[in-house]
């Protein structure tokens, strides 16, 4: 009786311990969001969200920040999700196990823990140097592009295998090809999901710096890109720039805040927006 | 039948397409080993290989005598990611254990994407809290000028890793079959026993991998560390000390250097020592996941 009390008290000293881990996290998350949220709403204004900086930052907006992300993003999308599309279709579809299948899966694992810094430097000797692109909007874009890959890859791969097999033959057994059936009795029922998870992977790009840093990310640039070939304004650039290069620091530090709470917005919204549809698709599915 | 044929060429073109696709990855992979190996490797017509990886001092400015030590770098690296290991692999664990055997289904519900949110916060953004919230509160506790320390980059990098840990080591302890799971109840252990006796054990390779891949994040790491570590050349004695990690000079100088110098070659070089690191880590995590899995099945 006594030892089976004492496995009792254990058991709840565990479980509590368990707890409270779960507590500090939830309580670090908290802190963080109410820090960025308390002090940056108060500098968020119709004024800051769509005029330039002015007088050395220390006045003004970020509209250029918001639309060089933004415009970044979406070279980035127009690299990696196709791409991505297509690889996991290949991947699910067409390829048997090989040895050369496991090196191309091997590959996208490992590519996905590449430090990002890392893809700074590629982007600089690739797209700066030998495709002569130079620091630009479209250089950035794309290093972040290859730098998403994997994550389209694997999460559009989750959503091909999420497809019954018994789909793809009943196709096959009206004399539809492989790819007639892919189009018709794959694609339809798989697009969402792919869409859902390579949306989280964008999110990450665009919150992403390290990549940007040397490949195309301005200091202070009022006024907005005019081809792909110049350089632009960040969200993630510029807060980096005002929490630490600024040589007005505590004077700018509302303003870095303002933009801390527009990156998660921007970064978070896109991130609950597809956790909430693959939440969705995956009741409907059921 | 020309029909049947120019569909055939059809397919084979299609699927010739999906096949370039599918083996990008591995172009991009060994284009980027060998971008950095080329241009790491006329670093070495001016460094001797055992300067950049046995000296302390990095000082490629230097009127004088430019010295492209990188021992100092590799400490910082290693100590500010030891520090945040020790911190968030033992909060993971705990949190998957109990995503995974206490919480209620309906708190797990809610709870999952809350991680997800924690792990979708952009690295520049912690680092600003670093700057603007946890290194004052160190510095108070600590009472040291600043908060910009490797103590300050390890709680931060702790809070970015613990994502990964907790998510893989959730799936681990998941997958362990239910029979071990009745095997231990019916046999009058408690679940408290259960947990810590029969499904740690059974789940360990899975989280031990778990925890290497929160470790090739933290080592990679660039923003966070760079804004909240101090970024000081001098080899570091302890957790208090300002540091300057590999990534965080990387950042720092590129921007400044010429191209084409000793030193541009240089800064490639760390970016390679970075490359191969992280590579080792995440392959041999690789190794452990799949092994793990194959046992599974």
């Amino acid at each position: 009786m006594k030892r089976a009390a004492r496995k009792n008290v254990i058991q709840a000293l565990g479980f509590l311990a368990l707890r409270l881990s779960m507590a500090l996290v939830l309580a670090v998350l908290i802190l963080f969001l109410y820090d960025i949220g308390s002090k940056g709403g108060g500098a968020i204004s119709w004024e800051f969200l769509s005029q330039a900086p002015r007088k050395g930052m220390t006045q003004g907006g970020i509209f250029p920040a918001i639309f060089g992300t933004f415009l970044v993003t979406v070279i980035t999308a127009l690299l990696a999700v196709p791409l991505g599309m297509s690889s996991a279709i290949y991947l699910n579809e067409y390829a048997r196990q090989t040895r050369l299948t496991r090196l191309i899966r091997l590959s996208i694992r490992n590519l996905s823990g590449v430090p990002s810094i890392v893809y700074g430097l590629f982007g600089v000797i690739l797209f700066v140097n030998v495709m002569r692109l130079g620091t630009s909007v479209l250089s950035a874009g794309l290093t972040l592009g290859l730098m998403t890959l994997p994550w389209t890859i694997t999460a559009s791969e989750e959503a091909l295998k999420t497809i019954p097999d018994s789909y793809r033959e009943g196709a096959l057994a009206l004399g539809a090809t492989k790819w007639q059936t892919i189009r018709t009795n794959v694609l339809p029922y798989a697009v969402p999901g792919m869409l859902t998870g390579t949306v989280l992977g964008l999110a990450r790009a665009a919150g992403e710096t390290a990549p940007i840093l040397f490949t195309g990310a301005a200091f202070y640039l009022p006024f907005l890109p005019k081809s792909l070939g110049d350089q632009f304004m960040a969200l993630p650039y510029h807060l980096y720039i005002m929490a630490t290069q600024h040589h007005a620091i505590l004077q700018v530090r509302p303003l870095a805040y303002g933009t801390a709470l527009v990156l998660i917005v921007f970064v978070l919204g896109m991130n609950m927006t597809a956790i909430v549809v693959r939440y969705r698709l995956r009741r409907k599915q059921r | 039948m020309s029909t049947k044929k120019r569909r055939d060429i059809q397919e084979s073109a299609i699927r010739a397409f999906f096949f370039a696709c599918g083996i990008l990855a591995v172009l991009v992979l060994v284009g980027i080993f060998l971008t950095l190996l080329g241009t790491a490797v006329p670093a070495f017509r001016e460094i001797k290989i055992a300067e950049f990886f046995g000296h302390t001092r990095w000082d490629p400015t230097s009127p004088e005598k430019a010295e492209y030590g990188l021992l100092s770098m590799i400490v910082s690296t290693l100590m500010v990611t030891a520090g945040a290991m020790l911190l968030a692999v033992p909060v993971g664990i705990g949190v998957a254990a109990y995503l995974s055997d206490v919480a209620h289904w309906r708190v797990r519900e809610v709870l999952k994407p809350v991680v997800e949110i924690l792990a979708g916060i952009p690295s520049v953004v912690v680092g600003f809290l670093g700057i603007v919230l946890f290194g004052p509160a160190l510095a108070k506790l600590f009472h040291t000028a600043n908060g910009l320390n490797a103590l300050n980059g390890s709680v931060l990098l702790a809070i970015m890793s613990l994502p990964t840990i907790i998510s893989i080591s959730e799936d681990a302890l998941n997958a362990v079959p239910k029979a071990y799971n009745e095997a231990s109840l019916a046999l009058g252990a408690s679940r408290w026993q259960t947990l810590v006796r029969v499904k740690l054990p059974a789940a360990l390779s899975g989280i031990i991998a778990a925890c290497m891949l929160g470790m090739g994040r933290a080592i990679g790491e660039t923003m966070t560390v760079l804004m909240a570590t101090g970024n000081a050349r001098s080899f570091p004695h302890g957790l208090l000390d300002p540091v300057r990690t590999m990534t965080a000079n990387i950042a720092i100088e590129l921007g400044e250097v010429p191209y084409f110098t000793t030193h541009y070659y240089a800064l490639f070089a760390i970016g390679l020592v970075l490359f191969v690191m992280t590579f080792a880590v995440n392959l041999a995590a690789d190794v452990v996941l799949r092994r793990y899995q194959e046992r599974e099945q």
